[in-house]
């Protein structure tokens, strides 16, 4: 099996934020850390929820546009897969995320297992509208602990962006769909660099407030360490119950399963993940981004947690998408298993 | 033909009871202290380069090796005092030894099969030697074509002799989390190696799993194994990243009193037994971590990454460190 180079040519914003993020890993007083680990000192859940975002999230950041009936049969195979809740587009406009813009057919065209949950990104009213008419029956918004990232992302301010999501999360409650928040640089942004963990637990907590039904915390540029997610974790967790609580962990600096780890050790038991580890960073051209969703079911496993995943199922979805996407799997577990 | 799926050797045959002990071991092992400080067994040079395919110039090798000194490792394998025969990449031992520009304070142990390979090595001036057992003995076998306990008698005379030499001598268990061949590895087995090896002279044991096959609760399980025979801080760990746990193991290694990790720059060496997958886990990544943790390290992490860059120049390949993907170098 030949190792395909790529060479990159790697942007002077990544050379400045490689240079942030060694800063930007902070450290954590040891002290505090014995403080903090007295309260975290519990078991193990027995079984974590996997939330597939490969599908959407994944494929968004990949360059390639992929065929909806690619996207459909990805979805499907996942399903089979056993997964229970499976991202599968994203209703923003086709003119700002073009690989989104056959949001409607992929909708119509999957084969929604009993059991599973297919959630879509909406991030306004008017992507709520037209997801429901296309068949949603969950979404999801996304918020940022980070001024500066919610400008340069969405173009308005944290504050104004969760006016905006409350009158989805209303028009949410009044159709009776359930809603998932996500919030964005957790553990530190491409742009401000540190972030607060109380910043964090008050958007988790005004996301929770307004009705999500869950808070998925995600490392976006994947500069987090266990210290600095647990004492995010503490943070967050005393706005938002723990089990309303889940970690989206990037994989750009190596971290991401052991972030996990230190998560369920605190209680966390939501986990999101992609396929094949399906999206790269956007922020340093050439790294990896979300964490694939093998390698995390190796390891809950491997620690006996339940998770419902079919892993042979899984690889199997994760080696169609690559072939599809004429791409190398990002996934270890994959890389790992032999293919005669 | 279908695919050959490597399941985690996890721990599902338990019964609930012993399920629910190890899932609040893990659970509990959150709540203790971490190390203030870790020593970094930096094993690129010999370990990493052993199981390249490019042959690699001897000035190559030694110029990587200073550029690790400079980097501020304090334990950094130089090279292996094997039969070129066998490992061509470490036929240049000699030169390798007398070459390198030797940090004071900076340890430069050499792998040394037997007493032969002893011998040559204190010759060319090494000053520390490392010997490798296996908690498995299908896997002793097929590599040193010898069982376990036959291994063993054969490093008593090394260790003899580097006591007389008062030469330090390293210990390394292979196949501590499974095995390629024989699959699961009982930890109590892991242990008695270890304890042979530590009563023979080692001042420390590598605990080496070899093929990354190993979960948390695996690694948990085996350390309460070997610490019951060996003490904690004469531990160390050596995880291979082929199913991208190695950073999750070695931080359950770290909250159970671990404060040895041994890893490679730039994560050099694949993993022999599944082509394309990868090998050791990458010392910068293991840095990012540590530090990122608050823990003291005395790794300069940018001049770190300055000697990965260059020795995957000079292999004309990428780097499996995800902490230099990301970083741009311009």
């Amino acid at each position: 099996m030949a190792a395909v180079l790529r060479f990159v040519n790697r942007t002077c914003f990544g050379s400045r934020m490689g240079l942030q993020c060694l800063s930007l890993s902070r450290p954590v007083a040891v002290a505090k850390l014995v403080q903090d680990g007295a309260s975290a000192g519990k078991t193990l859940p027995e079984r974590v929820k996997i939330v597939e975002v490969g599908p959407r999230d994944g494929l968004q950041n990949e360059k390639t546009v992929v065929p909806s009936e690619v996207k459909i049969h990805l979805i499907d195979m996942l399903s089979e897969a056993g997964l229970s809740v499976i991202e599968a587009t994203s209703f923003v406009s086709p003119k700002w995320v073009p690989q989104m813009a056959d949001q409607v057919e992929v909708m119509m065209g999957i084969h929604r297992r009993p059991g599973v949950s297919y959630p879509v990104l909406t991030p306004n009213l008017k992507g709520f509208l037209a997801a429901v008419n296309a068949g949603a029956a969950e979404v999801a918004i996304f918020g940022a602990a980070s001024e500066l990232f919610s400008k340069k992302n969405i173009n308005c301010s944290v504050d104004e962006s969760l006016q905006r999501f409350e009158v989805v999360t209303k028009a949410a409650k009044e159709a009776g769909v359930p809603v998932r928040g996500y919030v964005s640089c957790v553990l530190g942004c491409p742009y401000e660099g540190k972030v607060s963990p109380d910043k964090v637990a008050q958007v988790a907590k005004r996301l929770y407030s307004m009705g999500c039904y869950e808070i998925s915390l995600g490392d976006t540029i994947g500069v987090g360490t266990p210290g600095g997610m647990t004492e995010m974790l503490q943070a967050v967790s005393r706005e938002v119950p723990v089990n309303a609580l889940a970690v989206h962990c990037h994989d750009t600096y190596g971290q991401a399963l052991a972030n996990i780890l230190i998560a369920l050790q605190m209680g966390i038991s939501v986990v999101d993940s992609s396929v094949a580890g399906l999206g790269g960073c956007p922020y340093a051209q050439g790294a990896s981004g979300n964490v694939a969703t093998e390698d995390v079911v190796y390891m809950l496993h491997g620690l006996g947690i339940q998770t419902g995943v079919d892993l042979p199922k899984l690889m199997d979805a994760g080696a169609f998408i690559c072939c599809s996407l004429n791409k190398k799997t990002s996934s270890k577990v994959a890389q790992a298993t032999c293919k005669l």
